[in-house]
C-alpha cells in the first residue's frame, strides 16, 4: 500500500461537495444464502445522498452479492432492504420499476448490447421508458457521451470499441436517466493505470455535475482511496468496518491491515465449504432470466 | 462392498437430480410461455409494450432468411416422396394414384416436420447461444437494472415470430414440396401439371391443412421455449454457450419429433 500520508494529501487536492443527510439506500441484516451457502451473514449499512461508496473486500468476501442485492438482483434470505425510501418487499410491481428508473449500473464487462451501436444502447432506457422523439434521444443519447468523453463514437459496435471505451459506454448508458444512484461493479478491473485512472476522475465528475450517489465495488485500493467519501469493507460476507479514508487507513484491526496491506490470510476455509465450493453449488446456473 | 453401495447411492442420486433438473427445465418453460402472454397482452396496460421493431427484426431472421434453404429442402422432399411413391405403387399397377400419397404426405407430415427441424437447427439455436451469450456478459441483468423486463424485450418478440414465421414458412414448403413433386409426376408418368394440381386439392381438405399448420404452431412454442430456457440456464462463459446451444438442437429436435407422432395419433382418433 502507498504511504497514508500522500494518498490523504492527494485527496486534498480536489474539492469535494457536502455529503450525508437522507439515506438513499438503507440495508439491514441482510441475509443470502447460494444453495447451503450462506454468503451474506447480517449485513447492514447505508448508502447517503451524494456520497461515493465504495465496497471493498478479499476474493469470495460476498462484496459482488452484496452490490447485486443493492441493485435488487438477488432474492434474500432474510432482513430488510430500502430503496430511495421504498421497502422493496413492500412496493407494488409498478413503483418498483419506477424505482428501477432511478438506478444506474456500470457493470465490470460494460454489458453493452453487441447487436446495437454505442448509440443505441444509450437510447435504450429514453426508448423504453419515455415518450422522447428519436431527435432528442439523440441529442441526450450524444450529450452523455460527451460527458464520458467518446463524442463521435456513437455509430460503432461496441466490438470496435476498447476496454476502456466500453467502460465509459457503459458509463453513459447507466446515466442517460439521469439517476438517483449509480452502481459501478469493478470500474479499473483489466484496464491500464492511466486509463483506470481516468476512469476514477470521471466517476468523481459525474458525482459533482450530477450530484447522484455512487456505489463503487472494487478491489483496487488506490482507486478506493481516490474517489470515497466512506468505505465499507467486507470480510466473510460480514462487515468488517465503514469509515472514511482516514478512518480506514487509521483502522487498528488486523484483518482491515491486512486488506489494506494485501497479507494474503490463511487458509481458514471449512472443508464441507471449500468441497460444496469445488462442486460449484450457486445459484447462478438456474435457467431464469 | 461399501464403495460399490455409494456408487449405486450416487448414481440413484444422479437419476434423481436430473428428474428433476427435468421437471425444473418444463416448469420453467411453461412459465416462460405464461409470462410471455402476459406481457403480450397486458405489456401497454404495465407500461412497457411489446415492440414491433423487435418483432419484425426477429420475423427477418427466423423467416425471411430461411425461405431459400426451406423451399430447397421441401422441394427435394417432394420429389423424394415422388420417387418413392411412384416406385412403391408400381408394384401393384397403381403409380397414377401417387397423387394421394403425396398431397397427405407433404402437407400432414413432411413440410411441417422438415421446417421445424430446419428452425430449430437455425433459430433455436442462435436464440439459446444469443441469451446465453446475454447471460454471462451481465446484459441480462442490465436490462433488469434498467427496469426493463427481459422476457418482455427478448423473449416475446422471438416466440411470436415464430408463432408467425412457422407456419408460414411450413405453408410455402407445402407448396413447394408439393410443385416439386408435381414436376417429378409431370416428367416421369406425363401427368400434366394442371391434373396433377386438380387431383391435390381435389384430395386435401382444409383439416389436412389444419393439422400440418396446428403442428407447426405448437413445434414454434417448443422451438423458442427450449432456446430460451437453455440459453438462460448457461454457466461458465462461452463453453457454456455452446453446450446450451448444441443442448437446445437436440431437445428441440427430440421434442418435436415425439410432439409430432403424439399429435398425429390424437388427430386420427
Amino acid at each position: 500500500m502507498r504511504n497514508p500520508q500522500s494518498i490523504l494529501e492527494e485527496r486534498k487536492s480536489r474539492q469535494r461537495p457536502e455529503t450525508g443527510g437522507t439515506a438513499v439506500i438503507e440495508v439491514e441484516d441482510l441475509v443470502t444464502h447460494y444453495g447451503e451457502r450462506k454468503i451474506l451473514k447480517g449485513v447492514s449499512m447505508q448508502v447517503l445522498e451524494n456520497e461515493i461508496m465504495v465496497i471493498m473486500g478479499g476474493s469470495g468476501s460476498g462484496k459482488s452479492t452484496l452490490l447485486r442485492h443493492l441493485m435488487a438482483l438477488e432474492e434474500k434470505t432474510s432482513g430488510s432492504m430500502r430503496i430511495l425510501g421504498k421497502d422493496i418487499d413492500q412496493i407494488t410491481r409498478q413503483e418498483f420499476l419506477d424505482v428501477r428508473k432511478k438506478l444506474g449500473v456500470a457493470f465490470q464487462s460494460g454489458a453493452l448490447f453487441s447487436s446495437m451501436t454505442v448509440g443505441e444502447n444509450i437510447m435504450l432506457p429514453l426508448y423504453e421508458h419515455t415518450d422522447l422523439d428519436a431527435l432528442t434521444m439523440e441529442i441526450m443519447a450524444r450529450m452523455k457521451l460527451e460527458v464520458v468523453e467518446l463524442s463521435g463514437f456513437e455509430d460503432l459496435m461496441p466490438s470496435e470499441l476498447s476496454g476502456g471505451m466500453i467502460k465509459r459506454a457503459a458509463f453513459a448508458r447507466a446515466i442517460v436517466m439521469d439517476p438517483k444512484v449509480l452502481f459501478c461493479d469493478e470500474p479499473s478491473a483489466g484496464l491500464d493505470p492511466v486509463v483506470a485512472s481516468a476512469l476514477d476522475d470521471l466517476i468523481l465528475d459525474m458525482r459533482d455535475a450530477m450530484g447522484m450517489s455512487i456505489v463503487v465495488v472494487t478491489h483496487e485500493l488506490d482507486s478506493a482511496f481516490k474517489i470515497a467519501d466512506r468505505i465499507t469493507i467486507l470480510d466473510r460476507g460480514e462487515i468488517l468496518m465503514i469509515g472514511t479514508v482516514e478512518e480506514v487507513l487509521a483502522s487498528k484491526s488486523d484483518r482491515v491491515q491486512a486488506l489494506l496491506n494485501r497479507i494474503p490470510e490463511e487458509d481458514t476455509m471449512d472443508p464441507d465449504e471449500y468441497l460444496s465450493r469445488l462442486v460449484g453449488e450457486s445459484n447462478s446456473g438456474t435457467a431464469h432470466l | 462392498m461399501a464403495g460399490q453401495k455409494i456408487t449405486a447411492v450416487q448414481k440413484i442420486e444422479g437419476i434423481g437430480k436430473t428428474a428433476v433438473a427435468f421437471v425444473e427445465s418444463v416448469g420453467n418453460g411453461g412459465i416462460l410461455v405464461a409470462e410471455s402472454f402476459y406481457w403480450l397482452l397486458f405489456g401497454v396496460r404495465e407500461r412497457q409494450p411489446v415492440r414491433m421493431g423487435a418483432v419484425i427484426q426477429q420475423m427477418m431472421e427466423i423467416g425471411v432468411a430461411a425461405i431459400p434453404i426451406i423451399l430447397m429442402l421441401t422441394g427435394t422432399i417432394g420429389v423424394m416422396l415422388a420417387i418413392q411413391g411412384i416406385h412403391t405403387l408400381r408394384i401393384f399397377g397403381a403409380e397414377s394414384r401417387v397423387t394421394i400419397g403425396i398431397a397427405f404426405s407433404v402437407v400432414r407430415e413432411f413440410a411441417p416436420l422438415i421446417t421445424g427441424i430446419l428452425v430449430a437447427g437455425r433459430s433455436g439455436s442462435a436464440l439459446a447461444a444469443r441469451i446465453g451469450t446475454m447471460k454471462i456478459n451481465q446484459e441480462i441483468d442490465a436490462l433488469k437494472v434498467m427496469g426493463i423486463n427481459p422476457t418482455r424485450f427478448l423473449v416475446v418478440p422471438a416466440l411470436v415470430s415464430m408463432l408467425v414465421m412457422v407456419p408460414a414458412l411450413t405453408l410455402l414448403g407445402n407448396f413447394m414440396g408439393l410443385f416439386a413433386a408435381g414436376l417429378y409426376v409431370n416428367a416421369d408418368l406425363g401427368i400434366s401439371l394442371a391434373a396433377y394440381a386438380h387431383d391435390t386439392i381435389d384430395i386435401l381438405s382444409l383439416d389436412d391443412l389444419g393439422h400440418g399448420l396446428g403442428k407447426s404452431c405448437i413445434f414454434a412454442v417448443l422451438i423458442a421455449v427450449i432456446g430460451v430456457v437453455n440459453g438462460a440456464g448457461v454457466q461458465g462463459g462461452a463453453e457454456g454457450v455452446g453446450k446450451a446451444t448444441t443442448r437446445s438442437v437436440v431437445q428441440s429436435i427430440s421434442a418435436i419429433i415425439v410432439t409430432d407422432m403424439l399429435f398425429a395419433f390424437v388427430a386420427t382418433r
